[in-house]
């Protein structure tokens, strides 16, 4: 398990260097997108920012406008399964190399990562105001008709901290953690 | 001219105002000591350096940032839920639309997120109003003052509530082995989703409805309380034992700490329904409550 620190865009060796377990640091752009977003894209909407190579991070954060320029109050990660329909799609189109978010994903998403070369990052579910901490400035927003936590946010982030809890080598920490406690819990049955 | 009336602008200036829009400030920057408690004794059963002590380490220095800088503990707010005992004869009304300006006022200073969405049109109504939000439970009691608790209880973990009919033929009877084993199936499939280490609340019995209801007054209980049946006390102390041997661990990462509690009520039911109903919480627990004086002041602060 390594401590890797990385800059987006992110190329693809880059990211098939990582493994399960291996932390990340990352500093540059980050793309909020949650439900919303994954589902317009992925009925035919172009983005409106340049995915390649970038990270797409599962937040709906806290914005405040403070003197005509947006701050972040608070900004973890969201659920990442609900995008499992989209996911594949949006990795296989647009080249992203890494989603953030908490959870984990499934078998769709894991077979993209390992095809087109991209990692699921675990950030701490919860840990809105860590996760703030990192995030340096807001430099815009797109799709805000969606509403606020479901907008595009362009976040430029310095040492953003994550977990590779699914790697492009069809691993996933998920998967593993689900049959060993499936069992664990059947043998403790009432 | 213009096409709609002008919005209610100006923020009301009463006592009652001024001691909700702190409860909220507080349920979301604050965690309550008794969770904390739980937070930090939990992570003295991690190996150290593993992902869980890691994540344990990141919520620890969350708590402290958000109480320090007086910032939402958690991006996500929650669905806003205010359960109030009021005197008799007190205006309820009144509370009501007091408490929902003290939300608009608490989403413009980002304590609240923009969190009510129509489910139809998918339109934010940017303000955390709209029907069904915020959420209020009131009860009248003998008591000369007024009870409020508020709790803000994120999505992630509201999406791995469950519900369960016994018999089930995977689970078991309508006995509290069944019960044990239909709480044992929820713990599996919320997996770290919920923002684990979580909290448990269960209803056994009620409707549908109610016993969803009930569940989610279960964690407005004291985390280290004992259940007064000592056939429920069993069970909850089971319930986290086995949780707890899972491996499922913090965030779903692998370790010793999925659950910090397991809090189990019970309702009476039909004989035709056995519904065993299960509100998960995350660790980012925020409830909060205060008593009030017949003017709206904090008298006391709960929790």
């Amino acid at each position: 398990m390594a401590l890797v620190k990385v800059t987006t865009p992110i190329d693809e060796e880059t990211i098939r260097s990582l493994h399960v377990g291996d932390t990340v640091s990352i500093t540059g752009r980050l793309y909020t997108g949650r439900d919303a977003v994954h589902h317009r894209i992925h009925t035919g909407t172009k983005p409106p920012v340049d995915l390649e190579g970038h990270i797409i991070y599962h937040c709906g954060p806290v914005m405040v406008k403070e003197n005509d320029q947006w701050v972040c109050k608070a900004a973890g990660p969201t659920t990442s399964s609900r995008e499992e329909p989209y996911q594949h799609e949006v990795i296989r189109d647009y080249h992203i190399r890494g989603v953030i978010g908490k959870g984990g994903m499934g078998e769709k998403t894991l077979a993209a990562c390992k095809q087109y070369g991209a990692v699921y990052l675990h950030a701490i579910g919860g840990a809105a105001q860590v996760c703030a901490n990192s995030i340096k400035r807001v430099d815009g927003v797109d799709w805000m008709d969606l509403g606020s936590p479901e907008a595009i946010w362009h976040l430029w982030v310095e040492d953003f901290m994550a977990i590779v809890t699914m790697d492009a080598h069809g691993k996933s920490l998920h998967q593993q953690v689900f049959e060993e406690s499936k069992a664990r819990l059947e043998a403790l049955r009432a | 001219m213009t096409a709609t009336a002008p919005l209610r602008e100006a923020v009301p200036q009463s006592a009652l105002f001024d001691s909700i829009l702190e409860l909220i400030r507080r349920t979301s920057t604050i965690l309550p000591d008794d969770v904390v408690r739980a937070v930090t004794s939990a992570r003295k059963q991690e190996a150290p350096g593993s992902n869980a002590d890691v994540a344990l380490d990141v919520i620890g220095c969350n708590i402290g940032l958000a109480r320090d800088n007086s910032l939402p503990l958690c991006q996500d707010t929650g669905t806003i839920l205010f359960y109030v005992h009021t005197p008799v004869g007190y205006d309820q009304l009144e509370f009501e639309e007091t408490a929902t300006e003290a939300v608009r006022e608490a989403t413009r200073k980002g304590y609240l997120r923009q969190n009510s969405v129509d489910s139809v049109t998918g339109k934010n109504t940017g303000d955390n109003t709209g029907p069904g939000s915020p959420v209020f439970h009131f009860h009248q009691w003998r008591e000369p003052h007024v009870e409020v608790k508020l709790m803000l209880k994120g999505g992630g973990c509201e999406n791995m509530n469950a519900q369960y009919s016994l018999p089930d033929p995977r689970l078991g009877g309508r006995d509290l082995a069944g019960v044990e084993n239909a709480i044992l199936d929820c713990i599996l499939n919320a997996q770290g989703q919920g923002c684990g280490p979580g909290i448990l609340g269960v209803c056994i019995g009620g409707d549908r409805g109610t016993g969803y209801g009930f569940a989610k007054e279960q964690l407005l209980r004291e985390l280290d309380d004992t259940n007064g049946d000592p056939l429920l006390a069993d069970l909850e102390k089971r319930v986290v034992e086995k949780a707890n041997q899972s491996g499922i661990g913090p965030m779903g990462f692998g370790g010793k700490t999925t659950l910090l509690a397991c809090k189990i009520g019970k309702q009476n039911r039909l004989p035709a329904s056995f519904f065993v109903s299960i509100a998960y919480m995350c660790w980012a627990y925020r409830r909060r409550g205060a008593n009030l004086d017949a003017q709206g002041n904090v008298s006391e602060w709960l929790y």
